[in-house]
């Protein structure tokens, strides 16, 4: 593996790194609870507050962890952490944790932060997997609200509940329903692909400008 | 108990709240092995083996053993679903050496999949009876088998026809997929 100063550990994982739109990993919580920046915020709080956590007992205790159980170790900490965000959501964000259901319980199979703690934590000290949980849980975020964003305000009009267009808009009522969570996140990927693709051919052509003066 | 008749359990979780295309469970392998058909299939087979047992194990924890404790619930699922997906594996390992291949890293991601965990979680929160648990594991599963064989045919005939340089890869498979969405939201109104 290549060194990497501690800056770079935590600027990766939120745009060059980033778990959602580059890595494809944590795709569940992403399409599922991002009908509204509301939900995505909640979604993102809980799942910032258990990679940290558990990045931090990880780091700290990977001395103690036998090599061939690390992964269900791995788990159990991550469960534990899960049930701990689900309380805490239930006590204070009673609505929010209603609306989100069975999804802050599906945290614990949320692949990004297993692949986390495995790639990175497991072989790092806790101050630098903590600045990797954070710049994770940044990208993470990040990518959800962005998303809920677009299917708000298409879907509903509105930005966080707060009405935008007037009521002469016609709300695009796919973007709310599960197929706009796929469209959404596809119509982003496009989109990334086509900068992407423009970079190299602007890379490609100064080349050839070089190589032909 | 949800007084839900088993038919209605069946069909909903396999056409109109298809895990996979309503609810996004189970997208990793969605995503991972839906390149071959034959694969796909294998993959959604094993799943719905592994989600019958899973349903089976839910119930009788939450019946004999989680009822006094219910805040253990994640845990101990999640350690039920590692355990059962080791067993899987392998008996998969034993009966057909090949798929073990096809299926690669996905058989022990089976762990961190959404859909089996997902499944668990949803039949509590529900309150299904054992009979009713293993329906819904049975219609969740073919559910899963279906999305994913579909996406493989529909990719395997992509493969062959020139899509512009930008939608090669994950975009394009998620266009795809939302345009299946959209098909399944034509079930809704059957139940």
């Amino acid at each position: 593996m290549r060194k990497t100063t501690p800056s770079q550990d935590f600027i990766r994982g939120i745009w060059k790194e980033n778990p959602v739109l580059i890595q494809m990993l944590g795709l569940c919580p992403a399409l599922a609870v991002t009908n509204t920046v509301k939900n995505a915020l909640a979604m993102s709080a809980a799942t910032f507050f258990v990679i940290c956590c558990s990045s931090i007992l990880i780091s700290t205790c990977k001395r103690f962890i036998p090599n061939e159980v690390r992964i269900s170790a791995y788990i159990l900490v991550i469960a534990t952490f899960v049930t701990l965000a689900d309380m805490m959501l239930q006590a204070y964000a009673p609505v929010q944790h209603k609306e989100l259901g069975a999804f802050i319980a599906l945290i614990v199979v949320n692949c990004m932060i297993l692949g986390r703690q495995e790639a990175f934590s497991a072989k790092n000290n806790v101050f630098r997997s903590l600045l990797d949980a954070i710049g994770t849980g940044i990208g993470f975020t990040i990518a959800l609200v962005m998303m809920g964003g677009f299917r708000e305000i298409l879907g509903t009009g509105s930005f966080m509940e707060i009405s935008l267009f007037g009521p002469s808009f016609e709300p695009w009522v796919i973007m709310v329903l599960p197929a706009g969570g796929f469209l959404t996140l596809g119509f982003i990927l496009l989109f990334m692909g086509y900068i992407e693709q423009r970079k190299k051919t602007k890379l490609e052509e100064a080349e050839a400008v070089e190589a032909s003066s | 108990m949800n007084d839900q008749t088993l038919f209605s359990i069946f069909f909903s979780a396999m056409v109109v709240n298809n895990f996979t295309l309503a609810m996004f469970l189970g997208l990793c392998p969605f995503m991972g092995v839906s390149a071959r058909v034959e694969t796909a299939l294998r993959m959604g087979l094993a799943n719905i083996f592994v989600l019958v047992l899973t349903s089976f194990a839910a119930w009788f924890l939450n019946t004999y053993v989680l009822e006094s404790v219910p805040f253990l619930r994640i845990i101990s699922f999640i350690i039920v679903v590692a355990s059962l997906v080791q067993i899987v594996e392998m008996v998969v390992k034993k009966i057909s050496p090949t798929l073990f291949r096809q299926l690669g890293i996905f058989l022990p991601l089976m762990t961190t999949n959404c859909a089996i965990f997902g499944l668990a979680i949803f039949q509590t929160n529900r309150g299904y009876g054992f009979l009713q648990g293993i329906t819904f594991a049975v219609g969740a599963g073919l559910g899963l088998t279906l999305a994913l064989v579909l996406m493989a045919s529909i990719r395997e005939s992509v493969e062959f026809s020139d899509v512009p340089g930008i939608a090669k890869g994950t975009g394009l498979v998620l266009i795809i997929a939302g345009t299946l969405s959209m098909a399944f939201m034509g079930f809704a109104g059957l139940l």
